[in-house]
C-alpha cells in the first residue's frame, strides 16, 4: 500500500486501496468520505450561467420549492422518491462505496439524503410522523451532506441496473445538483466549464485560431507518418459530415490519437467531413448538473453549426456522456433531423460509422501493426447503460469490440461482472473529473482496476481501450496510483489509426 | 347488530376507501407528471412488446433483483409469490359460489402461509445481519415487516391452532360487499388479524408499499429505446423560450 495523492493541491494524503484478486464488499465505515467535497463555484461563475452567486436568507424554502417544481417536471424523480423499499440490492453496486466503504455512497443512502427532505415536505407520513419514516427538515446540515455526497456520484446508472424498480440514482443526483445550483451552491469544475462552452465553444476553452493551428499541426504530423495528405478540416462548408467530438481530442494524450484515427477513416472511406469552431465540443455538462435548459442550449450549438455548414450527417466522436446526450436526447432537444440525410442514423457514433464501413469492406487493416498490444475494452457507463449503437439492443457492447477485433489480433474481455451493462465507472464521470476530488477518483476506480489487474495477470493485457474522453483522462491520472503505466489507456480509434491501410503515398 | 361488528364494518369501509382513493391519486400523479427525456436503462427493448416483456419479467421473476442479490431475491420472491397465493385463497371469503380456480388454490394457499412467513423472516434477518442493510433500515422498514409477519402468523394460528368461525367471517365479508352488516365473531385472534390487514390497507398509499404501482411508471424500465426515431418532448419543455 502506497501513500500518494500529494500532487493534488486540495487533497490530503490518502491510501490507495489494495487490489484484491476477488472483489471484496467493504464493511460500512461511517463518515470515511465526509471530508471529500469539490470546490464551490464563485459568484462570477454562477452568474455567467444564470444561477444565484451564493446562499441567501430563505434558501431553505427556495430549495424545497425547487424540489416541488422538479417533482412536477420529472416523473422519474416523483416515482423514485416513493418506490424505494430499502431492499439493499444496490448497496454493494456503487464503485464509490466499494472503494471507500462510506455508507452514504450506497445508492439507497445517497437517494435517502433527498428522500428524507421529500418525505418531510411532500408526504403525509413525513409531515406527521417524521421520525418514523426518516423525514428531515431542509437544514444547513442536510445541505452539507447533499453537497458532499451528491458530488460523490458519477451518475453512471450502475445501481439502476440492479434496482428491482429501476430507480436511477443519477436522476436523483441531477435533481439535487439542480436544486443546489438554484439556491446558489454550484460546483466550480462543472459550472466553469459550462460557462466556457458558451463563451468559447468548447470545455477546454480553446479559441478558434488555436484550434485551426492544432489541426494544421496534426495534418503535418500525419503527412509525415503516412506520406498522405490526410485532412483535418475546420469550418468547411458543404462537407458531408459534421464531426462533433470532445475537445480533449484536440489537445490531450491519448485522446488525440483517436482524432487521427477518425481522420484516417474519413480519408480511407472518401467521406468529406469537417469540425466546427462553434461546436468544437461534444461534451455537455448540462447533463451532469441536471439542467434541461443548459443541456438544450449547449446542444443547440451543434444544430446551428450543422445548418451553417450545410452538412448532411452528424457524427459524434469518442465521448461517453456526450453520446448519451446525443443519442438519447438530441432528437428531443433539438430535433427533428428530417433535414439531414435519412440514410444514416442521426446522430451516428463514430464507432457505428467505422463498423458499417468495415462491414461494407470499405476499410482494410494490417492487424499485425497492433501486435505489440494485448487489448481489453472498458465499457463507458453512459454508452453502456444510457444509449445504444446499431440497431440491436446491446450493440453498444458489440460494435466497439468488433472494431477492435478487426484491427488487432489480441483481445481479452475483463470479468463479465465488470463489463457490459454491469460495467464500472472509471471513477471520474458525472462532473467529478477534477483535482479537488482526487482521493474520490482514485478510490472510485478500484473495481475497474481490480478487473484490469486480473486480465493483466492472466493474459498479459497491456492496453485498455475506451470510447470516452473522461475515462481516458481519468485512467491516465489514476492508473499510476495502482502501479500501472498511464499510457495503458487509449481510444478504439487509436487502434484503428495504427492498423488502417491508407494506400500508397502520392 | 353488535357495536363490534359495526366498528369493523366501518373500519373496512374506511380502509378500502383510503386504499382505493390514495393509490388512485398516486397513480394519477405518476401518469400526469411528464417524463421529458428518454432514460430507459439500456440495453432496453426497442418495441412496446419488448417493454411489456421486460416489465413482465420484473413483476413475475424480479429479474433485476435476481441479478443484484440472490438471498434477497430468494426471500423476496418467496414472500411475494406466497402472498399472491394467500390472497387468492382469501378470495373465497368474498365469493358465493366460489370460483373453481379459487377452490383449487385452497390447499396450496394454506401452506403458502408458511412460505410467506419464512420469506418475511429471511428479509427481516437481513436487516440485522447484513451491515449495509442494517445501516439503511428505518423504524418504518421494521414495522412493515412486523405488520406483515403478524398478519401471516395470526392467520396461520387461526388455520392450524385455534380455529375461528370462518362461516361467520364469510357471512360478514359478503355482507360488507352488499352494505348489509352481518355479525362478526368476537374472536381476539380474528380481530387482531383484521385490524392489522385494515392498517396495511390504510398505510399502503402513504408508504413504500407504493413500489408495486411505482414499478409500472419507472421510466428506466417502461420506456422503449427509440430516442433516435421518436421525439419525446414534454409540454413544459416545449413551452421553453426558443433560442
Amino acid at each position: 500500500v502506497t501513500v500518494k495523492g500529494t500532487d493534488a493541491m486540495a487533497t490530503a494524503a490518502f491510501k490507495t486501496p489494495t487490489l484484491n484478486r476477488y472483489p471484496v464488499i467493504p464493511l460500512v465505515a461511517e463518515g470515511s468520505m465526509a471530508h471529500s467535497k469539490p470546490f464551490v463555484a464563485s459568484p462570477i461563475i454562477q452568474a455567467r450561467i444564470g444561477f444565484p452567486g451564493e446562499l441567501e436568507d430563505g434558501w431553505e424554502r427556495r430549495a424545497v420549492n425547487k424540489m416541488g417544481e422538479l417533482l412536477g417536471k420529472y416523473r422519474s424523480l416523483q416515482v423514485y422518491m416513493d418506490s424505494c423499499v430499502h431492499c439493499g440490492a444496490c448497496s454493494d453496486k456503487c464503485h464509490y462505496f466499494l472503494g471507500t466503504g462510506d455508507p452514504k455512497n450506497m445508492p439507497v443512502a445517497r437517494q435517502d439524503l433527498m428522500r428524507g427532505v421529500y418525505r418531510r415536505y411532500f408526504t403525509f407520513a413525513g409531515k406527521h410522523f417524521p421520525k418514523l419514516v426518516g423525514a428531515t427538515d431542509m437544514t444547513k446540515e442536510v445541505l452539507d451532506d447533499w453537497w458532499t455526497y451528491y458530488n460523490q456520484c458519477s451518475e453512471c446508472r450502475r445501481c439502476s441496473v440492479f434496482c428491482p424498480y429501476g430507480i436511477d440514482t443519477a436522476e436523483v443526483t441531477m435533481a439535487a445538483r439542480e436544486i443546489m445550483d438554484s439556491v446558489g451552491l454550484g460546483q466550480k469544475y462543472s459550472n466553469e466549464i459550462i460557462g466556457k462552452v458558451h463563451r468559447i465553444g468548447n470545455n477546454l476553452g480553446i479559441p478558434g485560431p488555436a484550434l485551426k493551428d492544432t489541426l494544421l499541426g496534426l495534418e503535418e504530423d500525419t503527412l509525415e507518418e503516412t506520406g498522405l495528405n490526410v485532412r483535418f478540416p475546420l469550418d468547411e462548408p458543404g462537407a458531408q459530415v459534421l464531426l462533433v467530438t470532445p475537445s480533449a481530442d484536440f489537445f490531450s494524450e491519448p485522446h488525440v490519437e483517436s482524432l487521427i484515427g477518425y481522420a484516417k477513416v474519413f480519408h480511407a472511406a472518401g467521406i468529406s467531413w469537417t469540425l466546427s469552431t462553434k461546436a468544437s465540443e461534444a461534451g455537455n455538462f448540462g447533463l451532469f448538473i441536471g439542467n434541461y435548459e443548459q443541456m438544450r442550449t449547449i446542444s443547440l450549438r451543434v444544430k446551428e453549426a450543422a445548418i451553417e455548414l450545410g452538412v448532411r450527417r452528424l457524427v459524434v466522436g469518442e465521448c461517453g456522456h456526450a453520446w448519451r446526450v446525443a443519442y438519447s436526447f438530441w432528437n428531443t432537444l433539438i430535433g427533428p433531423f428530417d433535414w439531414l440525410d435519412p440514410n444514416y442514423p442521426v446522430p451516428q457514433h463514430i464507432c457505428e460509422m467505422t463498423y458499417d464501413l468495415i462491414q461494407q469492406g470499405a476499410l482494410k487493416f494490417d492487424k499485425e501493426k497492433n501486435d505489440d498490444r494485448i487489448i481489453t475494452f472498458h465499457d463507458s457507463c453512459n454508452v453502456a447503460r444510457a444509449s445504444r449503437m446499431g440497431k440491436m439492443p446491446g450493440g453498444q457492447f458489440v460494435i466497439p469490440r468488433e472494431i477492435i477485433k478487426a484491427v488487432a489480433n489480441h483481445f481479452h474481455d475483463m470479468s463479465p461482472q465488470t463489463t457490459g451493462e454491469a460495467t464500472f465507472c472509471c471513477g471520474g464521470g458525472g462532473g467529478l473529473l477534477t483535482d479537488d476530488l482526487m482521493e474520490l477518483r482514485v478510490k472510485g476506480a478500484l473495481p475497474r482496476m481490480e478487473a484490469l489487474k486480473n486480465v493483466v495477470d492472466d493474459h498479459g493485457v497491456n492496453f485498455m481501450a475506451a470510447i470516452c474522453a473522461i475515462c481516458k483522462a481519468q485512467f491516465s491520472k489514476v492508473l499510476p496510483y495502482y502501479g500501472f503505466d498511464m499510457s495503458m489507456v487509449g481510444g478504439v480509434h487509436q487502434l484503428v489509426s495504427k492498423a488502417i491501410r491508407l494506400g500508397e503515398p502520392h | 347488530m353488535s357495536a363490534l361488528s359495526l366498528a369493523y364494518a366501518a373500519l373496512f369501509y374506511i380502509a378500502t376507501a383510503i386504499l382505493v382513493i390514495g393509490v388512485g391519486a398516486k397513480i394519477r400523479r405518476y401518469s400526469t407528471v411528464p417524463a421529458p427525456l428518454k432514460i430507459p436503462t439500456t440495453p432496453a427493448p426497442t418495441t412496446t412488446t419488448g417493454v411489456v416483456l421486460r416489465l413482465t419479467r420484473e413483476v413475475v421473476f424480479f429479474e433485476s433483483l435476481f441479478k443484484a442479490a440472490k438471498w434477497t431475491w430468494l426471500f423476496g420472491w418467496l414472500f411475494h409469490a406466497a402472498l399472491l397465493l394467500v390472497l387468492l385463497r382469501h378470495l373465497r371469503y368474498f365469493q358465493q359460489p366460489v370460483w373453481t380456480p379459487i377452490v383449487w388454490v385452497q390447499a396450496v394457499g394454506t401452506y403458502a402461509g408458511f412460505a410467506m412467513a419464512l420469506g418475511l423472516a429471511g428479509l427481516w434477518a437481513r436487516r440485522f445481519l447484513v451491515d449495509r442493510v442494517r445501516y439503511i433500515s428505518t423504524p418504518s422498514d421494521h414495522l412493515h415487516l412486523a405488520l406483515l409477519l403478524a398478519i401471516g402468523l395470526s392467520g396461520l394460528t387461526m388455520r392450524f391452532v385455534a380455529h375461528t368461525d370462518v362461516v361467520a367471517v364469510k357471512a360478514f365479508m359478503l355482507g360488507l360487499m352488499r352494505f348489509d352488516v352481518q355479525p362478526l365473531p368476537a374472536d381476539p385472534l380474528l380481530l387482531l388479524h383484521l385490524t392489522l390487514v385494515a392498517l396495511l390497507m390504510i398505510v399502503f398509499p402513504i408508504s413504500k408499499l407504493m413500489h408495486a404501482p411505482g414499478l409500472f411508471f419507472s421510466p428506466g424500465r417502461n420506456q422503449a429505446d427509440t430516442s433516435r426515431e421518436q421525439r419525446h418532448v414534454a409540454a413544459w419543455a416545449a413551452a421553453l423560450p426558443k433560442k
